[in-house]
């Protein structure tokens, strides 16, 4: 029983890191029907920039924000640069181009900081904590990741529903034509979502990091099971893809917990093969499926 | 007198021959114009390419006599030309005050909530259900609510893409007597594309008839709907 609230506990906590990177997916699904194979590499690219500032510094707090403000900004620049002129190309042109961003990032990283494992500190400690003299399987900072998650999937939310901009950006997610025929600039949305999907992936990597070391390829392990959070939660759901970072986390806290910690990668990728052969649409999505 | 919109010369087309062979069209501030014609003789790829959804190759379209050719739909939409589409374009996903919002977005902060509770005022349809979704709405709700959302933009002219395609003779009707309201109440412009010309002849006051992709009558709406051959030959009743 002790164990089970342990990985639970656990489980919800590592999941919000695979919620914020599927947020971050749906986010640009949404808009530009592209799946961004680079959205790890990004995050991997604004940790870096963290940790140089939290080193220079010694400010954690300064180097968190910087980062977030750099995944914002990384996330339009790209998406004006590279991604917009493959819009109107076959949807391919967009993979290929992301996944070269991704390759271009990572090996950028490593020209600047080189292919060392460095650590990466944590927001709060990561010791364990007790109610008594039982262990709760989630630490501080555990706590903080999925608070942290939760607080921006709610803002997400309140920005989606509750202001102009969220309506635009519905607008156009579901109907593009028709909300320029309404004077929707969709153009102007596109670099938004792109924005707000840097900045998730930055939280994410921020997020993540003090667990797995930052290097080069850090964020590829964790882009993959954020991919398959996506999945699960049927890709252009928000709300199913927090629940599907929620899902997988707990699944394959128990995978580890139960059956070995060699298992959890190999688990994740299980789960994605099933949904997408059984499930392609996800559990919440709104689209049906194409029979062929 | 400045028409409220003038296309001149217009060719468009998505591939090599033009489904737009140099079609012009004046239409006076305050007026309804039928396009008429049968499938397939341009008649929604006039609207698009007036709309900027489709690039024109060569022509010209004004606006109040400002040119406003090849500019992008968001921007020719921002101008004051408001495009219903064929098929409605219903944002089925949004509620029904959602989609009327989406055309409130490029008015002033000011006056959007009067211009919401003046829509809901008009059309007591759509105020009673305005948390619901529009997918939830009959076809000719939805018409009623495109109709709407397009006029919340506040244009200056209004094009209307078959909007009587699937509906039900009455609302038809309904549907028809708003548009003429329009013109009379608001003075509002209206280029209306029918396959119904007898119905669209009715509310307007000139009308022309395209046939792949040319201009082939062009009269007061009277004269066409007297004119035997013509509705014999392209208007089919």
């Amino acid at each position: 029983m002790q164990e089970f609230l342990e990985f639970t506990l656990g489980g919800i906590s590592t999941g919000m890191i695979y919620a914020a990177i599927a947020l971050s997916l749906v986010l640009i699904w949404r808009g530009t029907r592209v799946l961004n194979y680079a959205q790890g590499g990004m995050a991997m690219f604004t940790t870096y920039i963290a940790l140089i500032v939290i080193n220079r510094t010694g400010s954690y707090w300064l180097g968190f924000v910087v980062a977030l403000a750099a995944g914002l900004l990384l996330g339009a620049l790209l998406e004006r640069s590279v991604v917009r002129p493959t819009l109107r190309k076959p949807p391919l042109n967009a993979v290929i181009v992301t996944i070269g961003l991704l390759i271009f990032l990572e090996g950028l990283a490593g020209i600047i900081y080189g292919g060392q494992y460095r650590s990466f500190p944590p927001a709060y400690s990561i010791t364990g904590l007790k109610v008594g003299s039982v262990a709760l399987g989630i630490s501080r900072d555990g706590l903080f990741t999925a608070g942290a998650v939760l607080a921006a999937a709610a803002l997400l939310a309140v920005l989606f529903r509750y202001t102009p901009a969220g309506l635009r950006m519905r607008a156009t997610a579901f109907s593009p034509d028709v909300a320029r025929l309404l004077g929707v600039r969709i153009g102007r949305v596109l670099t938004l979502g792109w924005a707000l999907a840097g900045l998730l992936g930055a939280l994410a990597g921020l997020l993540v990091t003090p667990t797995t070391f930052l290097y080069p390829n850090s964020m590829d392990a964790i882009f993959v099971l954020g991919f398959t959070a996506a999945v699960i939660g049927g890709l252009d759901s928000p709300v199913g893809a927090v629940i599907g970072g929620l899902l997988l986390g707990v699944a394959l806290s128990y995978v580890g917990g139960y059956l070995g910690s060699d298992l959890v990668e190999v688990a994740g990728l299980a789960a994605l093969v099933a949904v997408l052969m059984l499930r392609p649409s996800g559990l919440f999505s709104s689209t049906s499926v194409r029979r062929v | 007198m400045t028409e409220a919109l003038a296309v001149r010369d217009l060719v468009a087309g998505y591939s090599a021959a033009p489904v737009l062979d140099g079609v012009s069209v004046a239409a006076a501030p305050g007026t309804i114009t039928a396009v008429l014609g049968a499938n397939g003789a341009g008649k929604t790829t006039l609207l698009r390419t007036i709309s900027g959804l489709v690039r024109p190759r060569a022509g010209q379209v004004l606006l109040a006599g400002a040119a406003i050719t090849a500019r992008s739909p968001e921007d020719i939409a921002r101008a004051g030309i408001a495009h219903v589409p064929e098929g409605q374009g219903v944002i089925t996903e949004l509620t029904i005050e959602e989609n009327l919002r989406v055309g409130l977005l490029l008015r002033d902060r000011g006056q959007r909530a009067a211009a919401l509770a003046g829509t809901y005022e008009r059309f007591p349809v759509l105020g009673e259900r305005r948390r619901r979704l529009a997918a939830t709405l009959s076809g000719g709700e939805r018409q009623i609510l495109v109709i709407a959302r397009a006029l919340l933009t506040a244009p200056r002219v209004l094009l209307l893409d078959e909007p009587s395609l699937g509906l039900a003779p009455k609302i038809v009707a309904q549907v028809m007597d708003l548009v003429r309201q329009l013109r009379d109440d608001a003075g509002l412009t209206v280029l209306l594309v029918e396959q119904n010309a007898r119905i669209a002849l009715a509310i307007a006051d000139q009308g022309l008839v395209l046939n792949l992709g040319k201009v082939v009558a062009r009269a007061d709406a009277a004269t066409l709907a007297a004119d035997e051959g013509l509705r014999r030959h392209y208007l089919g009743f």
